[in-house]
């Protein structure tokens, strides 16, 4: 009997050994130009067998004999020792000497001097890897994982090993491989050459550590201040947070639902328009500063350009999620609890300050570490509002695209603030994860909740009511702000800014996309919209491996998948510059890059609502499927797929309107071919055009709400009574870091 | 067409399974005869559940070897053993409707349709559901459930049908039914079957052979007369049903009769090859009588509990052998809470266990 699944992995290998070209084609992913140009000779579309023979690159030869070896397997059964041993050379072997060649040549010849001595010197180069040996290396991946399948690791579960060892090697290359490229980058000096002096020297720098502010009147190092503002933000989301759901929750406000409201509005709304909404607000031609100007003689002043105002725009922009967390926290004390308290003879004051707040600790402590690694990882309203205050994530930035352009620096302020962030993240899983008092049991809770003392209802009521009709003033402008000439100056209405972003004219040749914005536009909804589906896909896949099965090493790949939620953009962005830049994987400037960096950066957001969701799926229900003789792959698709439904909707959701809303990684990676919305927009807003940039926003909002809507409807409901699962809320209280 | 078993043999060969450290199964081996019904007993984490795991594929040995019929399934995944299973929880897939759920295992084997169709009413029909193959299992109760999830394992005709606490989930009353109607099934039909569960009073009322287990071992296998009457040690006799387990002295053996001193008194039972020395004798709270005025030198108590159960007095009496628990069904004359009496111990009821 022949394996069937080796067999098609042979024919994806030949396929990529043989046919298509070996090296990445110049002119993008899409472009197919190649085949026109000169294939198969041409030197950049040959494919390998070719490279070998008439391109001079014999190095290329021995993955052909990788390729071969399981030819011989492909009759023998699985439970043949040598079925295994065979797969697990050729993979494993055959993978790891395409990487070793792959990085031992590059643009310039050998890349390390030692091969040089060794080998003497070379003078033909290798390009990036392209499609020819992206299929190779999955053949050999899978031969490999087979292989170890045949050695009866997962009771021999050919698919489930695949799937772990796909998520290892994807994860690895697009997430370690860049973060670790920052490490090396950060020990190599301007000219490249390695330097740990080069490294001591910029580590220390007066910029980032300087102290200066405590004692006279200059600014802080950038840590100092990245700091400062990441505490500020998270103390004031969690305390918003608490009066919002403790309002929500526990009292007779009329308006609840209304409220709820707030928490849809920062997963659509891109980070940093909050900001521009201030500054239209507060800002020197703002409407209440001309207002005061107007009415009490204040001058107008540039108060809101650093410290306040980004910390005002966090908090206006972050509150929600704290909101969003502690309704879960608040809920899950139980009445009982309280109840027995009251029966205690606690007065309502006491049971709160003595129970129901000691009960809400580990819930506090959480969403402030949620505000405080979204601060750190903003990147939008420092941009936009900082001024001379300058935090790490903004730094990192100017580092690359300015004049000083200096990797070194950008990689060493990049490694601070992922030390930040990753201390924050690891805190908030080892020490306020495990420790939770929910009491949410699954049993009926009966009981009433204890009334609210008069002082903490009023101050939730002093707190909550004017921020939330300040956050809906904020969207009224964000709103109306397109339709105003030029704010601060002439409030004449007019259509002007969407006319020129969007407007569409007629000619012979048919329609013509005119506006300013539709290129961006479009680009962005083919990213978001490829990015979507392969987000979701590899983050369920990863749940459903994470929730169903147990293998050595699986706390440390939960950690590794889970790891790019704790890497700020901006350093996921420069890391990918880094590395991607040059071969073997040469992605910058291509549609590709965008859409991987989308796929790894949301990749937690699926995981958690695959994971949620599966949870409460039994797991009798899989092993039912198994025992009336369907294999791993069919109980995936028949029995988990169709009872998943609604985390798919969430995952599919959420990675589109965050690819869509996502700006610091993209800002370092869109380039003139792929411009995104969100960077086009910063760009205008540099440039002074805020009418234009309001517009625009406002229209991305308005069209991610129409996106939502869209996919509920189409999906639709589960077929079946059960208790709703993966509610979308869960998934975006655990969102951290744009 | 009608549905039958194939009834293979299930044997276990010095089978182990550890979790690590955790040892769940230890070195256990039994055979399953072709046809009949055994069942797995022991309180929870005793290794059963595991056990039954391994028959399915679910769980994989750690050393030994797992037979069905002639065929070594050691190393074969669930997918390829010819096993059904009904689970705790019905396991049934709540978007499919009845009549999917049944043929699902049908549809995965790669039979033709029609036979899909006429095998999954002929299962329905069997366990009694003929007609409902339309609805959704959340639209059945908890017991047509269970009968589905039976239907959905015996229509692919499996070598060994493996139950996992079925009952646990359905109310007492219709326990007794749906245990009567499993039981029905599987003799008429002749399946080879292994049943877990932790109820002994389910698992005497089902079974022609009972495994009891205890801490990863088989602590005693037979029927489940051999069970009740001659438990082999103080665990079983007190998880087979209650039992007063009471210090005692072996005096002599004759003729496979022991002289037991129980107490101040002497008492003859089977010697069921024990030496003289201590021993343990295990007593039904059935085998105690409550005699009034009863004769000089017998057991003498007092009743510290008398409870009234409607068919049955429940009695805790105070001993010079200690804490003594007696049923008894006079309740006509029940004996007050305080008053003295003295006890005869039947003959059947009371046995010799190794201490």
């Amino acid at each position: 009997m022949i394996s069937r699944t080796v067999g098609l992995w042979l024919a994806v290998g030949w396929l990529g050994y043989l046919v298509l070209p070996w090296y990445a084609i110049e002119y993008g992913f899409w472009a197919f130009d190649w085949i026109t140009e000169g294939y198969p000779l041409d030197g950049e579309s040959a494919p390998a067998i070719l490279q070998v023979f008439t391109g001079g690159k014999p190095w290329l030869a021995p993955l052909g004999l990788a390729l071969l070896a399981p030819l011989f397997v492909l009759r023998r059964p699985k439970n043949d020792p040598l079925f295994g041993i065979v797969l697990l050379i050729a993979g494993g072997g055959g993978l790891a000497y395409l990487l070793f060649q792959a990085f031992a040549i590059g643009l310039r010849g050998w890349e390390f001097s030692l091969l040089e001595t060794l080998f003497g010197p070379l003078d033909t180069r290798q390009f990036g890897l392209g499609y020819g040996a992206v299929l190779v290396s999955c053949a050999l991946l899978f031969f490999l994982t087979q292989g170890i399948a045949a050695r009866g690791a997962i009771k021999g579960d050919v698919f489930v090993v695949g799937s772990i060892g796909l998520i290892i090697a994807l994860v690895a290359a697009f997430v370690f491989f860049p973060v670790l490229n920052i490490l090396t980058s950060a020990l190599h000096d301007k000219d490249g050459a390695f330097s740990a002096g080069a490294f001591a020297a910029r580590f220390v720098d007066q910029k980032i550590w300087g102290l200066k502010c405590l004692t006279g009147p200059y600014s802080c190092g950038v840590a100092w201040n990245s700091l400062l503002l990441a505490m500020l933000t998270g103390l004031s989301t969690t305390i918003l947070g608490l009066a919002f759901a403790l309002i929500a929750t526990r009292t007779g406000f009329r308006f609840k639902r209304s409220l709820r409201v707030l928490t849809v509005l920062p997963i659509i709304t891109p980070p940093f328009v909050i900001g521009l909404a201030v500054i239209l607000l507060l800002g020197r031609s703002g409407a209440v500063t001309q207002f005061l100007d107007f009415a009490f003689g204040i001058p107008a002043t540039r108060w809101i350009y650093g410290l306040p105002g980004i910390w005002f725009a966090q908090t206006l922009a972050f509150a929600p999620i704290a909101f969003l967390v502690m309704i879960g926290v608040v809920e899950g004390v139980s009445p009982s609890m309280e109840e027995a308290a009251l029966t205690l003879r606690a007065d309502a004051w006491k049971t709160f300050t003595t129970v129901s707040l000691p009960l809400m600790r580990p819930g506090l402590a959480n969403a402030f570490l949620l505000g405080f690694i979204e601060s750190l990882a903003d990147f939008g309203n420092p941009l936009v509002l900082g001024g001379r205050f300058g935090v790490l994530s903004t730094e990192i930035f100017f580092s690359i695209v300015g004049s000083q352009y200096d990797q070194g620096r950008a990689a060493v302020l990049a490694m601070v603030l992922l030390t930040f962030t990753l201390g924050a993240f690891y805190a908030q899983r080892r020490w306020v994860g495990r420790k939770s008092y929910a009491t949410v049991t699954g049993k009926g809770d009966s009981g009433l909740y204890a009334p609210l003392p008069k002082l903490v209802t009023g101050a939730a009521y002093g707190l909550a009511l004017p921020w939330a009709a300040l956050t809906f003033v904020i969207y009224v402008m964000i709103m109306v702000g397109g339709f105003v000439e030029t704010w601060g100056r002439d409030h004449s209405l007019t259509l002007r800014h969407y006319i020129e972003a969007f407007s569409i004219t007629t000619s012979e040749h048919g329609l013509i996309w005119s506006g300013a914005a539709w290129n961006s536009f479009w680009t962005t909804i083919t990213i978001a919209t490829i990015a979507a589906p392969l987000t979701a896909t590899i983050g369920l896949l990863t749940a459903y491996v994470l929730v169903r099965q147990r293998f050595a090493g699986r706390d440390a790949f939960e950690f590794g998948t889970m790891l790019s939620f704790a890497i700020p953009g901006t350093v996921i962005g420069i890391s990918y510059i880094l590395a991607f830049n040059v071969p073997p994987l040469e992605l910058t400037g291509t549609g590709v890059i965008l859409v991987i960096c989308f796929v790894f950066r949301n990749m937690p957001v699926g995981v958690r609502a695959g994971i949620a969701a599966m949870s409460q799926l039994d797991k009798s229900l899989d092993e039912a499927s198994l025992t009336l003789g369907a294999n791993t792959f069919a109980t995936v698709r028949r029995v988990i797929l169709p009872l998943l439904r609604p985390a798919i909707v969430a995952a599919l959701v959420f990675s589109f309107v965050r690819a869509m809303t996502a700006i610091s990684a993209v800002i370092f990676l869109v380039s003139a071919n792929y411009d995104m919305a969100t960077s086009y927009i910063i760009g205008r807003v540099e440039n002074g055009d805020y009418g234009l940039a309001i517009a625009y926003s406002s229209t991305l909002i308005l069209v991610m709400l129409l996106a939502i809507t869209l996919v509920q409807l189409a999906v639709g409901e589960r077929r079946i009574r059960r208790r709703g699962t993966a509610a979308a809320g869960s998934v975006v209280g655990q969102r951290v870091a744009r | 067409m009608t549905l039958r078993g194939k009834a293979a043999r299930v044997a276990f060969q010095e089978v182990t399974k550890a979790f690590g450290e955790v040892v769940a199964v230890n070195g256990v081996s039994f055979t399953v005869d072709p046809g009949t019904l055994v069942t797995l007993l022991g309180p929870s984490g005793c290794g059963k559940t595991t056990t039954l795991r391994m028959i399915a594929g679910l769980e994989m040995a750690t050393s030994g070897r797992i037979l069905i019929g002639d065929q070594d399934v050691t190393q074969l995944p669930a997918t390829d053993r010819d096993v059904s299973m009904v689970f705790q929880s019905y396991a049934l897939f709540p978007h499919m409707t009845v009549a999917e759920n049944v043929a699902y295992g049908l549809t995965m084997s790669g039979f033709p349709k029609p036979e899909i169709r006429e095998r999954a009413e002929e299962g329905l029909k069997l366990v009694g559901l003929g007609g409902y193959g339309a609805r959704l299992p959340s639209e059945l109760s908890g017991g047509q459930q269970q009968r589905v999830a039976v239907a959905r394992a015996l229509v692919l005709e499996p070598a060994v049908l493996l139950f996992d606490e079925p009952l646990s989930n359905l109310d007492a009353k219709l326990r007794r039914r749906v245990r009567e109607d499993i039981r029905e099934l599987q003799q008429k039909l002749g399946l080879t079957s292994v049943y877990v569960t932790h109820d002994q009073e389910e698992a005497l009322a089902v079974s022609d052979r009972i495994i009891v287990m205890r801490n990863a071992e088989i602590a005693q296998e037979g029927s489940p007369r051999d069970l009740y009457e001659s438990p082999s040690d103080a665990f079983v006799a007190d998880f087979i049903g209650d039992a007063n387990l009471v210090e005692a002295h072996l005096e002599a053996v004759e003729n496979g009769e022991a002289v037991v001193q129980i107490g101040t008194q002497k008492q003859r039972l089977p010697a069921r090859g024990l030496a003289p020395g201590p021993v343990k004798v295990a007593i039904r709270p059935e085998a105690i009588r409550l005699v009034r005025d009863g004769a000089n030198g017998a057991l003498g108590a007092s009743v510290s509990k008398a409870t009234y159960l409607g068919s049955h007095m429940e009695y805790t009496l105070m001993t010079e052998l200690g804490e003594l628990f007696a049923v008894d069904p006079a309740i006509d004359e029940p004996v007050g809470e305080g008053e003295t009496v003295t006890l005869h111990l039947a003959r059947r009821g009371v046995t010799l266990v190794r201490s």
